[in-house]
């Protein structure tokens, strides 16, 4: 079967009077509805590799295949196309548009794919906001909102075109635990009933425990991969 | 609404005083080109239908542009001939068979030709001397080649045949020798005659220079005076279409050796004044207008520099790089835009209150007030440069929004 996400050999030099190297020499495959953290000191190159997985940044060398497609061979439109159609984001700071209210930054990925009309487009944000209950903040702007609620609504806006893949960059960073907790709840929730991947950045150990597999890293390569899940 | 431009609405209404004062900067320029627009085109456009409406379109001169060539010269023709202390000719000055010339020309269809003899005369009334250049006309001729009938203020031209020795005076002829109608003056010529002359009419065109130089008179009278009986030196042409005048111009003096002029060439000297008038104006509003595109790249830069993250996060989400471009060039363009509007406002409101003053003014042009010319055309020049430039200005920030890097702004940011 062909995995959903599998790098190669994939390695990302940043250039300059002295190069530096973030990763090298990664191999992984991801399968559908897997949840997997990547874990590791900071500086060990998790964001990263997050971002190439991601198709926001093109490897130095090596490739990333998606659902079996080479990736570092298409133009930077073709991969905004499958950013917007197969992955959804997370980061640390929840990067929400501050003049949008909540329902309009979860429509802002449909609306810039246009699949559906817009009434479609309002009905399927308001179900996502209230699978993450957040109905009654959907008229509000983000300043309005707790931290904890715009990571969530910033997973809603994830959601939004029902990607393959989440990526996470810290997504609990700025959470206290318990919010940091829901969180964590929502991406297993969505591995385990939707199917959806998620991989999501962390060095929060007491979150990556309830992840089904764990890739650290050190220095920029894979030390060692756990599945605490099956333990 | 498109979402670039909902997006680019929001930013502009984020940030309203910067965007009013770059809106007002453009109205600015746009609104007081147009004002000018109309001021210098109105005096320019005023001063060519009057030139053209009083002043034959042609004319053909009894004199040769360049002085004939020596033997000398001719049969060296490639050599260099330095030839001192010439003595030309004095030629017999006038038009010679005029009129078979005036017959043949009043035979082609896009002309009117008259003869008139020109000359310098003293006018002399009480104790006042003036000089002035009486012109001798033939009424029923130079009725189909000037408007002169038109501009009298005072009489009328047939009053030349009825009065026994009638003069038709400018207005400004007639105030500084301080003669009003039916006064007698004797009239001076350069050939020593005297003659008595009654003033049958006073005419006004507007243009100084030809009210406060010219005076008519017969044909006949003023060969008398000159005592050049049967001679002219001038044919007043007038051309149903003005623009060829030029042409010709040209096309006549080819045939004739006589010097011709077109209006434009007799009136070089001013037209050419509105070449650099213009030449202030476009200078002048291009300034402003340039002062307002600085306006509009700061606006666009800032509103860069502020949104760097939601640009980060947009094409994170999949927004391509055009997405991008074009949220800040549709600010630019909005700016533009309602600037533009807002200018035409102002400027129709400037070239009216512009028209309401009255002043009296007597440059080469007499005028109660401003002269103002409106046209559309200024409006979509000022509207169209003023859009142009907008957009360039948000061209540079949003080309460089779109180039930003989304994993540079996502690891500055975290």
């Amino acid at each position: 079967m062909t995995p959903l996400l599998e790098a190669r050999g994939v390695m990302r030099v940043l250039p300059g009077p002295v190069p530096v190297t973030l990763v090298r020499d990664i191999h992984f495959s991801v399968q559908p509805g897997e949840f997997i953290a990547i874990t590791g000191p900071s500086g060990s190159g998790k964001s990263s590799l997050l971002y190439l997985l991601g198709l926001l940044d093109v490897p130095t060398s090596g490739s990333i295949y998606l659902e079996g497609r080479e990736t570092s061979k298409l133009g930077r439109n073709e991969l905004a196309e499958l950013r917007l159609k197969k992955l959804g984001f997370v980061f640390q700071f929840h990067f929400l548009l501050p003049e949008f209210s909540v329902l309009e930054n979860v429509m802002l990925p449909m609306r810039k794919l246009g699949a559906r009309s817009d009434s479609l487009m309002r009905a399927r944000a308001a179900e996502i906001l209230d699978e993450l209950g957040l109905t009654p903040e959907a008229r509000k702007t983000p300043d309005q909102l707790s931290g904890g609620q715009r990571q969530r609504v910033a997973i809603a806006r994830a959601l939004a075109n029902d990607p393959l893949i989440i990526l996470a960059d810290e997504p609990t960073g700025n959470l206290d635990t318990k919010n940091g907790r829901i969180v964590f709840d929502i991406f297993k929730r969505l591995a385990e009933q939707n199917r959806q991947t998620v991989i999501t950045v962390t060095h929060d150990p007491h979150l990556s425990e309830h992840t089904q597999r764990q890739i650290h890293l050190v220095d920029g390569s894979i030390a060692g991969t756990e599945h605490p899940a099956l333990v | 609404m498109w979402l670039p431009l909902e997006i680019a609405l929001t930013h502009l209404r984020n940030r309203k005083r910067q965007t009013l004062v770059s809106v007002l900067g453009v109205a600015m320029g746009v609104g007081f080109f147009i004002a000018m627009a109309a001021l210098m085109q109105g005096f320019h456009v005023y001063f060519v239908s009057k030139v053209i409406d009083v002043w034959p379109h042609v004319v053909i001169k009894d004199e040769y542009r360049s002085a004939p060539l020596q033997p000398a010269q001719r049969l060296f023709s490639d050599g260099v001939v330095m030839l001192r202390g010439l003595k030309p000719r004095d030629e017999l000055r006038g038009i010679k068979d005029a009129a078979t010339e005036i017959a043949a020309l009043n035979r082609r269809s896009d002309l009117t030709a008259a003869p008139t003899l020109r000359a310098q005369v003293f006018l002399r009334y009480g104790s006042k001397d003036v000089s002035a250049t009486l012109v001798g006309i033939e009424p029923e001729q130079e009725r189909r080649v000037s408007h002169l009938e038109n501009d009298l203020i005072a009489g009328n031209l047939n009053a030349l045949h009825t009065a026994a020795n009638g003069i038709i005076l400018g207005d400004g002829v007639a105030k500084k020798a301080g003669a009003v109608m039916n006064d007698t003056l004797s009239v001076t010529s350069p050939a020593g005659v005297i003659l008595k002359m009654k003033v049958v009419g006073i005419f006004r065109t507007g243009i100084t220079p030809i009210d406060n130089l010219e005076s008519y008179a017969l044909l006949k009278k003023v060969q008398i005076l000159q005592d050049r009986p049967n001679v002219i030196n001038q044919i007043r042409i007038r051309l149903s279409d003005v623009n060829q005048a030029h042409s010709i111009a040209k096309s006549i003096e080819a045939r004739l050796g006589y010097r011709t002029e077109s209006w434009e060439e007799t009136y070089e000297n001013i037209l050419s004044i509105f070449v650099i008038q213009n030449g202030i104006m476009y200078s002048t509003v291009s300034a402003i207008l340039i002062v307002a595109a600085f306006g509009i790249f700061n606006i666009i830069s800032t509103v860069v520099h502020e949104k760097t993250r939601d640009i980060g996060i947009l094409k994170s989400i999949g927004f391509e790089e055009r997405d991008i471009r074009h949220i800040f060039l549709i600010e630019g363009l909005l700016v533009g835009l309602v600037g533009t509007l807002l200018g035409w406002a102002l400027g129709y409101g400037l070239t009216r209150m512009l028209g309401a003053i009255r002043i009296h003014n007597e440059g080469f042009i007499t005028a109660e007030g401003f002269i103002l010319h409106y046209t559309i055309i200024h409006y979509l020049i000022a509207g169209g440069f003023a859009i142009l430039s907008a957009t360039f200005a948000a061209w540079l920030p949003a080309r460089k929004a779109a180039r930003l890097n989304p994993v540079d702004i996502i690891r500055g940011a975290a």
